[in-house]
């Protein structure tokens, strides 16, 4: 008893010693963290319901009144369902070539590293210059790569074709100059995963007799599944953060046709109707939060596999 | 995982299967890389071509002749120079703040045993996946009520701000693999937490912050958005925007705004080639371990 407290004193010096320390390392860091995202985030969560125009001044709480206006509006039932689109894409094509390259650029194949930067060069270009250099160079209908391409085989009628300014097209014009920006990035994940496959494993696989398909259906595959998981949650993650190709390339038209969400809440934006734009920015909020916990999990799970 | 494949050689393990590619698929990937690379490649020329010349025969004629006029009207009178300038005043400064911030946070996270970090560390991979259009008006708002709308410092602060949650990611578990008795015998030493990590943390973090800092500063540079919502004023608008704003005055001009482009990426295609490898390692961060 009569020792104790000295070394309660020494226990409790040496607690707030560890406080000042951790809090000299994490108090600016996490200051401006605070200001900039996360309080933003809640910030953006109230003005979803209010009506705020973007002027100072009151603003009106006015409860669900915008997301039961969102869902009546048109503009916004076909920015969501072009999201849908682009994440069902998103997570088929350039995932499944990227992991195929990344299968056959994992082998001994000759000139493997100009292969690869081939596949990944589009993406260290901006989204703003690869936006343009598709909208202008590739899809342009009079000088466009494209058309001036499918003119050799239909002739003239190829010059018709308005990649960008037709409703029925314009979406799948714009996804399809994402994809080609994202096929690189997967293949990337994946060539980075394969290095982690137990080469004695596939080798003990081999010796039974497990090859081609069969030993990718039943041995690789499944041991990449953690980067799958990644892989698809980016993808996601990607599809739902488009904006810089759609608002460059179509600014979501022509008649909201290419529109997506993230668009479309900039362009509330730019309208003064920021209640509204805020309710937009929630509704993408949520859907993203399903493949945060999701992504979180993964990382949890390796966190706890250390 | 992969460790134990490496680090036990056997004679039957290799670690590329010995078959080839079939050589139909191996075509199709030759194929394929070529269809990628043809609008980049078709870009670079179309930029060395007249006006005249490209509306007049299109993409796939074989150029008259190749000029470097484009580059230098884009230069000078599009005001390219300009605008990657105010691109290099944006992203250097909130390049060097995210990554000595997010530096000091890993080692933080790593180094002292608290129950908030834990907490901490997976609030900031929960906000590497954040919407960006959820912070838009309340940033838009409070750079307006700080007064630096419109200034450098607006995407300056925000950036490194926003950063901050991917760079702690990918140091914080960079510091895992380092030995913490590394730092316990500095302790011994009568050392302070701030020498430790300045003399012995941070330098060990550098290959980390070398992969981080390419693909950041890539990040950074391209940003489209931020650029968009927090600078208007022409004068101090970074590359990408400015580029946008460029295709509304010169529409008809493809090759001049295709020379303009070319100069935008040169920087990141630089750090890209210069230091690839870092920047494939900042990308699979969070895919795969180590």
């Amino acid at each position: 008893m009569v020792q104790t407290p000295i070394r309660t004193v020494n226990r409790q010096q040496r607690a707030f010693n560890q406080f000042l320390a951790i809090f000299s390392f994490l108090a600016v860091p996490l200051l401006l963290y605070t200001v900039w995202v996360i309080y933003p985030t809640f910030r953006t969560l109230y003005l979803s319901l209010t009506d705020w125009d973007g002027l100072p001044g009151p603003i009106n709480f006015v409860g669900l009144e915008n997301f039961q206006r969102l869902i009546t509006e048109e503009p916004f039932q076909k920015s969501i369902v072009n999201n849908i689109l682009w994440i069902i894409v998103f997570i088929t094509v350039p995932t499944s070539l990227g992991l195929g390259l990344a299968m056959v650029l994992n082998t001994e194949v000759k000139f493997d590293r100009f292969l690869k930067v081939a596949y990944y060069l589009p993406l260290v270009l901006a989204t703003v210059v690869a936006a343009l250099v598709w909208a202008r160079g590739v899809y342009s209908p009079r000088e466009g790569l494209l058309n001036s391409f499918l003119a050799l085989f239909m002739g003239d009628a190829a010059y018709k074709i308005q990649w960008l300014g037709d409703p029925n097209l314009a979406i799948w014009s714009v996804i399809g100059a994402a994809v080609w920006r994202q096929v690189g990035y997967v293949m990337i994940l994946y060539l980075a995963g394969l290095k982690t496959v137990d080469a004695e494993v596939l080798e003990a696989a081999k010796m039974d007799g497990a090859e081609g398909w069969t030993l990718f259906r039943y041995m690789v595959f499944p041991m990449l599944a953690p980067v799958t998981t990644i892989v698809v949650v980016i993808s996601v993650i990607d599809s739902l953060r488009s904006f810089d190709m759609v608002n460059i390339m179509t600014r979501g038209g022509p008649f909201d046709s290419s529109n997506v969400l993230a668009n479309y809440m900039y362009l509330s934006f730019e309208d003064y109707r920021m209640g509204y734009a805020a309710s937009i920015a929630v509704v993408l909020f949520a859907i993203s939060l399903v493949f945060i916990f999701f992504y979180l999990r993964e990382v949890m799970r390796q966190e706890e596999g250390q | 995982m992969s460790a134990t494949a490496q680090e036990i050689p056997s004679v039957t393990s290799s670690r590329k299967p010995r078959k080839g590619v079939h050589p139909v698929i191996l075509a199709v990937v030759w194929i394929g890389a070529l269809v990628w690379l043809i609008p980049i490649v078709g870009s670079v020329l179309t930029s060395f071509r007249s006006f005249e010349d490209f509306t007049s025969n299109g993409f796939w004629s074989i150029p008259e002749s190749l000029t470097l006029n484009n580059y230098i009207k884009a230069w000078g009178q599009m005001g390219i120079d300009k605008y990657l300038l105010n691109s290099f005043i944006i992203t250097i400064p909130a390049l060097i703040g995210c990554i000595m911030l997010a530096s000091m946070c890993a080692y933080a996270l790593v180094r002292f045993q608290f129950k908030l970090a834990k907490p901490l560390y997976f609030m900031f991979v929960g906000g590497l996946l954040l919407p960006f259009q959820m912070l838009l008006l309340p940033v838009f708002r409070l750079t307006n009520d700080l007064g630096i709308h419109n200034t450098y410092w607006a995407l300056i602060f925000f950036h490194t701000a926003f950063q901050l949650a991917f760079s702690t990611f990918v140091l914080r578990n960079f510091m895992k693999t380092v030995p913490a008795s590394l730092f316990e015998s500095a302790m011994i030493d009568g050392a302070g937490e701030w020498t430790i990590f300045l003399r012995i943390a941070f330098p060990l973090m550098l290959p980390g912050i070398a992969s981080l800092a390419t693909l950041e500063f890539t990040w950074i540079f391209n940003d489209y958005l931020w650029a968009l919502v927090l600078v208007t004023d022409n004068a101090l608008k970074p590359i990408t925007t400015g580029l946008a704003n460029l295709r509304g005055q010169f529409t008809t001009d493809y090759p001049l705004i295709v020379a303009g482009s070319i100069i935008a990426c040169t920087p990141t295609l630089i750090v890209f080639f210069a230091l690839q490898r870092y920047f494939i390692g900042g990308l699979t961060v969070g895919a795969t371990k180590g």
